[in-house]
């Protein structure tokens, strides 16, 4: 059984819920007096200002903020206490377009995704339309969490998707740190079930990738460093495989932000982002190729974006209006936040960008 | 106020302004110092974090406990690399004993 170690903003009815009070804090303080450059100010040195898309190759869906974990730097904020689920009507919706995209990857996240009653029957007709890449990102534990889920791994295999999924560490007390008590045994067992149905295993088509994300205020180091250092530990501890680890920074907006200002590190974080920022990134970071879709159908830039009720700069908004042309001649949402995608190698839902 | 400013490791790049080669030689073999060789540059980090204890410099501290941690460093780790540090520097005290013990040996013995 995991157990959360905190609860949902929404849950302890945070002032920092609401996305209009996060946007705030983003652009006052150490932006607004000068000392730190906003991030339109700091792309404009390097041109590349207003932020563009590029072709749009990866469709984000965002089935719902339930959870069944409570991880301390969620930007979703997501819980068990969150009700916004995508319905079967707009899941309709999502899959004419899906059968339309131009796009190749289609990336289902959530909440945990597999806790929307109608998401077996989502994949099943999302697959159906020949995507080449069709990404869950589960979190693992929701594996082990109830026996109606344990067969979760056969029915990934049976709709050749490609599993992500969140393992902040290799070691018990970093990972329950961040996600929960008992996060990282349930996490050890969902990874030998999906390697027993092949997942993750040496030239195996089933691909199971790992998520890491830093446990406190610092940014991740080397993805090529820290995926050795995954694999040769879940390897000699527990006999696990999986093929590849994003290595993402946690952007500073919601209970990520709630944890940066209670714990006194939002301004040294900020100048980290900012002392890192590395305009190389900046081209190719997840939203010059990526739409994200709320579970109302909402359209965003990303699921950052998403959170922070941001909605595309487009006469298409919504999913039922979709219209893949007019929304890549839009000018890309920016803010405080962006920092965190273009630090370093850069971030994204597939790891490093530069 | 205490005489050393967190803030100003952030500035450790300007001393390179008032002396542009010696500046720039130093931070140039800074830099290769701690790329992969022989040693992975974990391995150097955490000799890096060691060192800065023994040297007690609280910017070193400050930013090789933040480089341990994004190379996944645990703390149980940091901790054996600073006793590592402790026990040479109380070492290095400890052996001078033998001098003491010498002294006393010529002087007394």
């Amino acid at each position: 059984m995991t157990k959360p170690r905190t609860q949902s903003l929404h849950k302890r009815e945070s002032e920092l819920a609401k996305a209009n009070k996060q946007l705030e804090i983003l652009s006052n303080g150490i932006f607004q007096d000068g000392e730190l450059p906003t991030f339109a100010d700091k792309i404009k040195e390097t041109n590349q200002f207003p932020l563009r898309p590029r072709k749009l190759e990866i469709l984000q869906i965002n089935v719902g903020y339930m959870c069944n974990q409570v991880c301390e730097h969620c930007h979703v904020d997501a819980g068990p206490d969150r009700k916004e689920i995508m319905t079967r009507e707009t899941m309709e919706q999502c899959l004419e377009v899906i059968r339309n995209t131009g796009a190749h990857t289609l990336d289902l996240t959530g909440g945990a995704p597999e806790m929307n009653p109608d998401f077996r029957w989502f994949v099943e007709e999302a697959s159906k339309a020949g995507i080449q890449d069709f990404i869950v990102r589960s979190n693992l534990t929701i594996i082990r969490a109830n026996k109606k889920y344990h067969d979760l791994p056969e029915f990934f295999k049976k709709h050749n998707v490609h599993v992500v999924s969140s393992m902040p560490h290799w070691t018990r007390g970093k990972t329950d740190k961040q996600r929960g008590d008992g996060v990282f045994d349930a996490s050890i067992q969902a990874l030998q079930q999906l390697n027993e149905v092949g997942y993750g295993m040496p030239d195996s088509d089933l691909r199971l990738d790992l998520v890491y994300n830093p446990s406190g205020a610092f940014l991740p180091g080397d993805q090529a460093s820290m995926e050795k250092d995954f694999k040769k530990a879940l390897m000699e501890d527990f006999g696990i495989h999986f093929h590849n680890l994003f290595a993402i920074t946690n952007l500073p907006i919601s209970r990520f932000l709630d944890y940066l200002i209670a714990s006194d590190n939002y301004e040294d974080y900020m100048y980290q982002l900012v002392d890192a920022y590395n305009p190389a990134a900046v081209g190719n970071v997840m939203c010059t190729n990526t739409i994200s879709v709320s579970w109302d159908g909402w359209l965003y830039d990303c699921d950052f974006n998403q959170m922070l009720g941001l909605k595309v700069a487009s006469k298409v908004k919504h999913i039922k209006d979709y219209n893949e042309e007019l929304l890549n001649n839009r000018n890309i949402i920016i803010s405080q936040h962006c920092y965190g995608c273009t630090a370093g190698a850069g971030s994204s839902c597939q790891g490093t960008v530069a | 106020m205490s005489y050393y400013d967190p803030k100003d490791l952030r500035k450790f790049g300007d001393i390179t302004e008032w002396s542009e080669e010696l500046g720039t030689k130093f931070f140039d073999y800074y830099g290769k110092v701690f790329e992969e060789g022989a040693l992975t540059a974990r391995e150097k980090s955490l000799i890096a974090l060691a060192v800065a204890h023994t040297e007690q410099c609280p910017y070193c501290i400050d930013a090789y406990t933040k480089d341990g941690l994004q190379r996944g460093v645990t703390k149980e780790e940091m901790m054996e690399a600073v006793h590592v540090g402790a026990a040479i520097k109380s070492g290095a005290s400890l052996v001078h004993g033998v001098m003491m013990m010498n002294k006393v040996n010529k002087l007394d013995g």
